[in-house]
């Protein structure tokens, strides 16, 4: 069943943290290394997206956990695969693989679940995250028109991204956790091109991050003129991520339902990090603040960013079950 | 059902284009080949003085900003990147949507790949085929851009009717069907080329532009119409009267069939209804090609319109219109000279003075109000429209009052009668108000003549003496006085004599009985007889009527559209403050869009406001302050209203208050609205909707929402700040040589009774007058904004005027006080040598107590703290301090007065304004004489006074309530040692601002290593030393330093 379908049903889930899930397996150097790797000679703990190259074992567990959470869609572990990203760990050369196994692991995992429950059928979102890199401001405080990334870097780093989550199976893709505006649209142009190339269509899930209590991106725009700026090709889904609990997200959730033609998703961070790093919003908790605003008929799909598990994500599924998904607007 | 399409653009924030939405303004200044001046600057690498271009046209008002590199000697795709960076840097600019304006694609395409915004390329055309265009608008589409059309084919430009739509439609239809571009982003530019050129074949340009557009707009659906307006009037260059008047009749025409964005010069733009008739029948003959000789007799009146000037032919003109259309052009241009005649004129046409008021002044206040609204008015062009509107109002007032007078006279002969007892009170607040005066002659004629019954009864209830209920005797309510009432619960107690049992007083009884119950009044009647005979049980009556009424709620103020009146702005200045300037500037824009205003001044203390604010029963109460302590001072008035139980909002503004404060300080206390306003362009639509009927309440809640987030925004802010201890903040201390220490001429003090103000001239800097005007820039630069430029100018000319007249007409008179003083620091006091000072020691504090930075820094940067620049006791060796007081108000109330009295708020303002420059300007100046002179440190020193601007000199001149030493209260010490008050008359009130208010008061540090620097957050422990060296508790401490506790 196409997933645009579904969505006009029911309210969507979204999985929760790749990252705090793995933080769970106290994972060491060598788990980081596949055989190719073994000589290579730069440190690559805490590249996550790795993983799925050496332990696919633990990214299939976590991404059948969500689903057994009552997930309909898992993120590819993919946040950091483009080639600017993984310029950190020398690894640009294994982008494309990354983000080709990647999306086969998750895309295994959803076949099996929906065998299993074939009236809920599991999607594979292709996560395309931010890079570490910003193309509309710069790094350099004494020298602002410097800019650290160009439009171009982005554009061809996005497209063997994108071409690689398609090509391992990913049923749409989700450019998220925007904080530049300016790097999300070389994403989309980049997306663009690439179904240009393939002559086929994908749906495309967009989600900003608002970084603080002013109701901006970190690049200064407001929620709307985000939406404007992103809003030139038909996308599924424009909402919002991480940075923000949910309560906070949800004043930029109403914007967005009142202004967008398009679906809109909110995968919120399980409250704000306390003092040690940790989020600690309960499931239950999490999933009382969640069902403020899809009781207010905001939203179409949901789930969870940084520290959210799957008894947050299996929380969150009970009460998107309970309310009618957002109204599109006529037009 | 028709499908809509907006085009939404987006710099930082959104620019939605509705058919509801104005003509669309687009900045023109930072393109290279319509400005010189931007050339140059990019020419040379000045990208700071480009940013500025930016930054004043968006300040100014333009709604986009279009951007243009295309120069020859430029590489113009690298300079389109580099700017568009740099405005992304400028959050003020960038908040806009930009306009990639280029002829290369290659340079588009440059600027479509730095822009995160929704920006417009301007422009692609079918110049070179469809495959191009196609090709490019693809692009453009996957940049997320909205696209201007060139109505340009493989043929050549479009330059008839039938060939702006041929092409138009063709180029809309490749891109709705082929390219799917949104078609609400597409915006044509169908070529606004020059008429009244002479030549046959340029007669119909304009008429076939707009007969373009409005098929355009008809025919395309959701496309957009734009254009470059000054082309239009190329062949009139140098003849500004005829080129503003075409492009103003251009512009009204070409909006009316639908263009609705546009590159305009709003400097050279004539308001379209004041262009002379005779002009603007010829321009439109010509631009509408009328007559066959239309360009002959355009260029004929240009020549005469060139001659005379154009201020003469427009004078000349709008006299001859209707009274209503005289009346609204001057106040829309703000003149005074006709206005007494024009206001009798149109009262003798009139009906009623009031009709005058309600009628055309009202209309044209209107139009100014919208006209601000819009952006095309500026502040001091409003202010003055106020002058005229109080002008006439006031010329009316005495037929205002005749009218009342006989109004009152007519309904007096159908008083009720009501015997007749006296008592202090006559029922002012529950009286009916026109009546009023009259009334209370009844109330007090009755008084000499009480009845034997009303003395009786009035013996039992007088003083609380029933139960402890106040009675008041003979009191007004509307049109009636009572016999006795009870107010707390409406009960009127009326005795009735034998007279009343007349049949036709018996209706009369009735009449006023049901309106004082229609109003909630209880009525209860006893005839004298019964006082006589059986008061106790006329007592028992009355008490057991007493106690089945539910007492009247605390007093609820009705608003005043319930009045019929006005909605009522009261403002004031908080307790202890001086400063007005800005509240006035609110309060005549605020009288522009027809609020009644109440401005009870400056100092005001709370139980006045409030006991004003419910005697006029006002619907908003505005509170202004600069100083600090104000800022406490507003809490307290919040609270009392809290108290009171009022429900009216209350609005915050001025230099120190911030919504921060606002929302965290005085938000809490109080259950009304608390607003903050920043401007008072903000404080009109504010308050329309506080007041609102149908959107008041949601209004209402939302401030409420709004303001509990940003307290939560606060509480959750990121502590930014640690902070070290005081020991080790002394610790790392800036250390001073005390080798070259430089002795005053002299110690102790020294007056200047009355320094020449014209010394004082070319000192003053105009970039904070014209901020106080609300116009933003830079002086001198501030003149070449195309948009505020020419206003700035005219102020800038008015203040000069005013200025020549203080100075040789001696209307204001310059003093001031400075004193140097052997002194040493101890740890962060700095002690001066009392045996130096001219008071006498006994009972003086001769201690400066200064405050030292904490927060934490990196390492081997000081902590600064002011007395680090005087030498340490410790080193033996004898320093010195400085301080000064100096004020240019000494008589400016009588000059205020009479600009109030003449209903003059635009010379008020000014005349305070100006004071306040020459105050800053006269600190400076003396400053200079300080160090060249009387101090002598810097003899040789020869800045300019740009130099000066930028305290580009030794030593420094810090003011007590300001950065280097927030604390206000210090000023009492300086002002002791300086014995100001005495001296030059200048005053310190109780929460330590200084009055006259154009005043400025400091202290002079004058080593060579001594800064300026902000103290920033300080920690508790300093706090809790401080109050011990000050003498007083650490709450004192805490309340006058609250902005710069680092603390909660």
């Amino acid at each position: 069943m196409n997933i645009t379908d579904i969505l006009k049903e029911r309210i969507l889930v979204l999985d929760g943290a790749m990252g705090t899930m793995i933080q769970r397996h106290k994972l060491e150097e060598e788990d980081f290394r596949t055989e190719a790797l073994k000589n290579h000679p730069h440190p690559l703990k805490g590249n996550n997206d790795l993983l799925s190259l050496s332990r696919p074992d633990i990214i299939k567990d976590i991404h059948a956990q969500y689903y057994a959470a009552g997930a309909d869609i898992a993120e590819t572990n993919t946040f950091s695969g483009t080639t600017i990203a993984q310029a950190d760990y020398h690894l640009e050369h294994l982008v494309y693989e990354l983000n080709f196994q990647s999306a086969k692991i998750a895309r295994e995992v959803a076949d099996e679940f929906t065998t299993r429950e074939p009236n809920k059928p599991r999607f594979v979102a292709g996560s395309m995250g931010p890079t570490n890199r910003t193309a509309s401001l710069s790094p350099d405080v004494n020298d602002p028109g410097y800019r650290a990334v160009t439009y171009d870097q982005l554009v061809t780093a996005y497209k063997e991204q994108a071409r690689a989550l398609i090509d391992g199976g990913a049923d749409l893709l989700l450019v998220e956790t925007i904080f530049d505006t300016l790097n999300a649209k070389a994403a989309l142009f980049a997306i663009e091109e690439v179904f240009d190339e393939i002559g086929k269509l994908y749906p495309v899930m967009v989600s900003g991050t608002i970084t603080d209590a002013s109701g901006r991106t970190l690049s200064g725009q407001t929620t709307e003129a985000f939406l404007i700026s992103v809003s030139h090709i038909p996308l599924l889904s424009v909402g919002l991520n991480c940075a923000l609990g949910a309560s906070a997200l949800r004043p930029y959730l109403q914007v967005l339902s009142h202004n967008s033609n398009f679906m809109v998703s909110a995968h919120p961070n399980a409250g704000l990090p306390n003092e040690m790093g940790a989020y600690d919003e309960s499931p239950a908790y999490m999933a009382q603040q969640i069902e403020e605003f899809l009781k207010e008929g905001l939203i179409n799909i949901i789930g969870g960013c940084c520290g959210t598990t799957p008894p947050h994500i299996k929380a969150i599924a009970e009460v998107a079950a309970k309310y009618k998904p957002r109204k599109m607007q006529a037009n | 059902m028709k499908k809509e399409y907006t085009l939404k653009l987006s710099g930082l924030e959104p620019l939605i284009v509705t058919p509801e939405s104005n003509f669309i303004n687009v900045g023109e200044r930072t393109n290279v080949t319509g400005s010189a001046k931007f050339l140059k600057l990019i020419k040379e690498g000045d990208y700071d003085g480009a940013l500025s271009v930016a930054r004043d046209q968006v300040e100014g008002g333009a709604q986009i900003i279009d951007v243009n590199m295309d120069e020859g000697m430029l590489d113009g795709a690298e300079a389109m990147t580099k700017f568009l960076n740099l405005i992304a840097s400028e959050p003020d600019i960038s908040r806009v949507p930009v306009m990639i304006d280029s002829s290369k694609w290659h340079i588009i395409e440059a600027g479509l790949k730095v822009v995160q915004g929704k920006c417009v390329v301007n422009s692609i055309s079918l110049k070179a085929g469809e495959e191009e265009f196609i090709q490019q608008a693809k692009l453009i589409k996957r940049y997320g851009a909205a696209v201007i059309i060139m109505a340009f084919d493989e043929v050549g430009q479009a330059d008839s009717y039938e060939r702006r739509i041929e092409i138009c439609e063709r180029a809309y239809r490749i891109l709705v069907e082929k390219v799917k571009f949104y078609p609400g982003d597409i915006i044509f530019d169908p070529n606004i080329f020059p008429v009244g050129t002479g030549m046959e074949e340029h007669r119909k340009n304009a008429l076939d532009f707009f007969r373009a557009t409005k098929w355009i707009r008809t025919n395309l659906p959701g496309a957009h119409v734009s254009g470059g307006v000054s082309n239009v009037s190329f062949s009139f260059r140098g003849n500004n009267a005829v080129r503003e008047a075409m492009h103003s009749a251009f512009l009204y025409h070409a909006i009316k069939e639908g263009m609705d964005m546009g590159i305009v010069n709003p400097a050279m733009l004539e308001v379209y209804d004041d262009i002379p008739k005779e002009l603007l029948e010829r321009v439109e003959d010509v631009l509408l090609d009328r007559r066959e000789d239309a360009t002959e007799r355009l260029l004929e009146f240009a020549e005469t319109v060139k001659q005379k000037g154009k201020v003469e032919v427009v004078n000349e003109e709008w006299r001859n219109g209707t009274v209503e259309s005289r009346l609204s052009h001057a106040l829309v241009k703000g003149i005074v000279d006709f206005i007494d005649a024009d206001t009798e004129e149109a009262r003798q046409k009139l009906a009623k003075p009031l009709d005058v008021i309600e009628g055309p002044l009202m209309a044209g206040m209107n139009v100014v109000g919208d006209l601000f609204g819009a952006g095309k008015m500026f502040l001091p062009q409003v202010v003055k429209s106020a002058r005229v509107m109080k002008k006439a109002v006031a010329y009316l007032m005495p037929f205002m009052d005749e009218e009342k007078r006989k109004q009152a006279e007519a309904l007096s002969k159908s008083l009720p009668k009501g015997e007749t007892l006296g008592e202090e009170e006559f029922g002012y607040e529950t009286a009916d108000t026109a009546l009023y005066p009259l009334l209370k002659e009844f109330v007090l004629q009755n008084r000499n003549n009480p009845t034997d019954a009303e003395d009786i009864l009035w013996n039992i209830l007088k003083g609380k003496k029933l139960d402890g209920y106040k009675f008041r005797r003979q009191h007004i309510i509307g049109r009636y006085i009572a016999d006795f009432v009870c107010l707390k619960k409406k009960l009127v107690i009326e005795l009735d004599g034998k007279i009343h049992q007349l049949p036709d007083n018996i209706e009369s009884d009735k009449q006023r009985t049901e309106w004082l119950e229609s109003m909630g009044y209880k009525v209860i009647r006893f005839v004298n007889e019964r006082i006589f005979a059986d008061i106790d049980n006329v007592l028992i009556e009355i008490l057991t009527c007493l106690k089945s009424l539910n007492d009247v709620e605390s007093k609820v103020l009705p608003s005043g559209e319930d009045l019929g009146g006005a909605c009522k702005i009261l403002m004031a200045t908080v307790k202890g403050d001086v400063h007005d300037i800005g509240k006035n500037i609110v309060g005549v824009v605020m009288a522009c869009n027809n609020f009644e205003i109440i401005d009870m001044g400056v100092m005001v203390p709370t139980d006045k406001i409030l006991a004003k604010a419910i005697e006029e029963k006002v619907d908003v109460i505005g509170l202004s302050g600069l100083i600090t302590p104000s800022l406490d001072e507003m809490v307290g008035v919040a609270k009392e209203m809290e108290r009171l139980g009022m429900k009216i909002p209350l609005l915050i503004g001025g230099a120190t208050t911030s919504r921060v404060h606002t929302a965290v300080k005085i938000d809490p206390h109080y259950s009304g609205s608390v607003v903050h306003v920043i401007d008072a362009s903000k404080s009109v639509p504010v308050v329309q909707s506080l007041i609102s009927k149908e959107f008041g309440e949601a209004y209402h809640k939302k401030l409420k929402e709004d303001y509990s987030q940003y307290r939560e925004d606060y509480k959750n802010r990121k502590r930014d700040k640690n902070f070290v201890s005081i020991e080790k903040a002394r610790s790392t201390k800036v250390s001073v040589d005390v080798d070259n220490i430089v002795k005053p001429t002299f110690t102790g003090t020294k007056v200047f009774e009355d320094y020449p103000l014209e010394d004082l001239r070319n000192y003053i800097d105009w970039t904070p007058f014209f901020a106080t005007w609300e116009l933003a820039g830079r002086y001198p630069k501030i003149f070449d904004d195309a948009i505020i430029g020419s206003e700035a100018k005219k102020l800038f000319d008015d203040a000069n005027k005013m200025l020549d007249e203080v100075i040789s007409k001696k209307l204001l008179t310059a003093k001031a006080v400075i004193g140097f003083w052997e002194a040493n620091s101890i740890s962060d006091d700095v002690v001066i040598n009392s045996s130096e000072t001219n008071v006498s020691s006994s009972g003086v504090e001769n201690t400066f107590h200064f405050l030292r930075q904490q927060s934490e820094k990196a390492d081997g940067q000081h902590y600064n703290c002011l007395a680090d620049f005087v030498a340490p006791k410790e080193t033996g060796k004898t320093d010195y301090m400085g301080g000064f007081a100096v004020t240019a108000g000494i008589g400016i109330e009588p000059l205020v007065e009479a600009y109030e009295k003449d209903h003059d708020d635009y010379h008020s303002i000014m005349i305070k304004a100006i004071a306040d420059r020459l105050a800053e300007a006269f600190a400076e100046r003396m400053h200079e004489l300080v160090r060249k002179e009387y101090w002598g440190y810097a003899s040789s020193e020869n800045l300019s006074s740009e130099d000066l601007i930028k305290e580009e000199y030794q030593g420094i001149r810090p003011a007590p309530g300001y950065p280097a030493c927030p604390d206000h209260t210090e000023k009492r010490t300086l002002f002791n040692l300086l014995d100001a008050e005495n001296r030059i008359g200048l005053h310190l009130t109780e929460n330590f601002a200084m009055y006259p208010a154009a005043a400025v008061s400091g202290f002079y540090f004058a080593h060579p290593k001594s800064k300026y620097f902000g103290l920033g957050k300080i920690a508790k422990d300093q706090v809790e030393e401080y109050a011990i060296r000050k003498g007083e508790s650490v709450e004192w401490v805490e309340k006058w330093l609250a902005p710069n506790l680092g603390y909660d």
